[in-house]
């Protein structure tokens, strides 16, 4: 299951990136969200899969969607992407990354990459802990989303506003 | 066989990876922002490995909040991105250079 979900997942990520038309990279995107959101599921974590559906496949895409509408974007699909120096370095800079956090997560030596799941691990993500935690220790962090989100409404509004 | 948490790491550093490349590699700024997106999403995927594997709610709740953050950050780039094609007619992010001098 987990090799499943995991090669569909790599699979729409790199379509997504080889995708000319916009259209199309935002719909391997919105795959790949379904592919992440069963993954937090084989995780246990309930609430945060359907909060990753909800959220990022229900509201971020929808506006990306929109907003690529909005541009008519869809068919300028000229937009010079052609294959240069640039793009070669980058390839390269990103093997090594890619090398380095494998080595960093495979070989850390402490085995922690072995460790079995934790037995608790279908209690956590049930909306009640979830619930228990935002609303006690992290009561504060909470209420600031809240500031955060209400100054993110503010400025879409004045940035996406016509200049007059 | 159970999985283990070493191929969740692994599956989430190629994502993370996969995004790293688009960001670099493709000039259109909308797709560059889901770029971002996907590499937003490979990391909540770590820490939601971390937490379930440990047995800490934290790291799920700390997801909670990114994604808080990621919906922000959506809008106002966005908004943004917007702002730019009324002004410069184009998304392509080579020829946004108005903040270098």
């Amino acid at each position: 299951m987990f090799l499943i979900v995991a090669s569909l997942a790599i699979a729409s990520a790199l379509l997504m990136i080889l995708q000319k038309n916009p259209v199309m990279s935002a719909i391997y995107l919105i795959a790949n969200f379904f592919c992440i959101a069963l993954l937090y599921l084989l995780l246990q974590a309930q609430l945060l899969a359907v909060l990753q559906i909800v959220v990022y496949t229900g509201a971020i895409m929808v506006l990306v969607v929109f907003v690529i509408m909005l541009l008519n974007l869809g068919d300028e699909t000229k937009l010079t992407e052609k294959f240069d120096m640039k793009k070669i370095i980058s390839v390269v800079l990103v093997t090594g990354f890619l090398i380095e956090m494998v080595y960093i997560f495979g070989f850390s030596g402490d085995g922690i990459g072995r460790m079995p799941m934790s037995s608790q691990a279908a209690n956590l993500g049930t909306v009640e802990s979830m619930g228990a935690a935002l609303f006690t220790r992290f009561l504060l962090p909470f209420e600031v989303t809240s500031l955060l989100l209400l100054a993110a409404i503010v400025g879409a509004v004045v940035l996406a506003r016509k200049q007059s | 066989m159970p999985v283990s948490l070493a191929s969740y790491l692994a599956l989430s550093a190629i994502l993370f990876t996969i995004g790293v490349a688009g960001v670099l590699t493709r000039r259109n700024a909308i797709v560059v922002f889901m770029c971002i997106e996907l590499m937003l999403n490979s990391v909540n995927l770590t820490l939601i490995a971390f937490s379930s594997f440990m047995g800490d709610i934290t790291g799920q709740v700390l997801v909670f909040f990114v994604m808080a953050v990621a919906a922000a950050e959506a809008a106002v780039g966005l908004a943004i991105v917007i702002s730019l094609f009324r002004n410069k007619q184009t998304v392509n992010i080579d020829e946004i250079n108005i903040l270098k001098w």
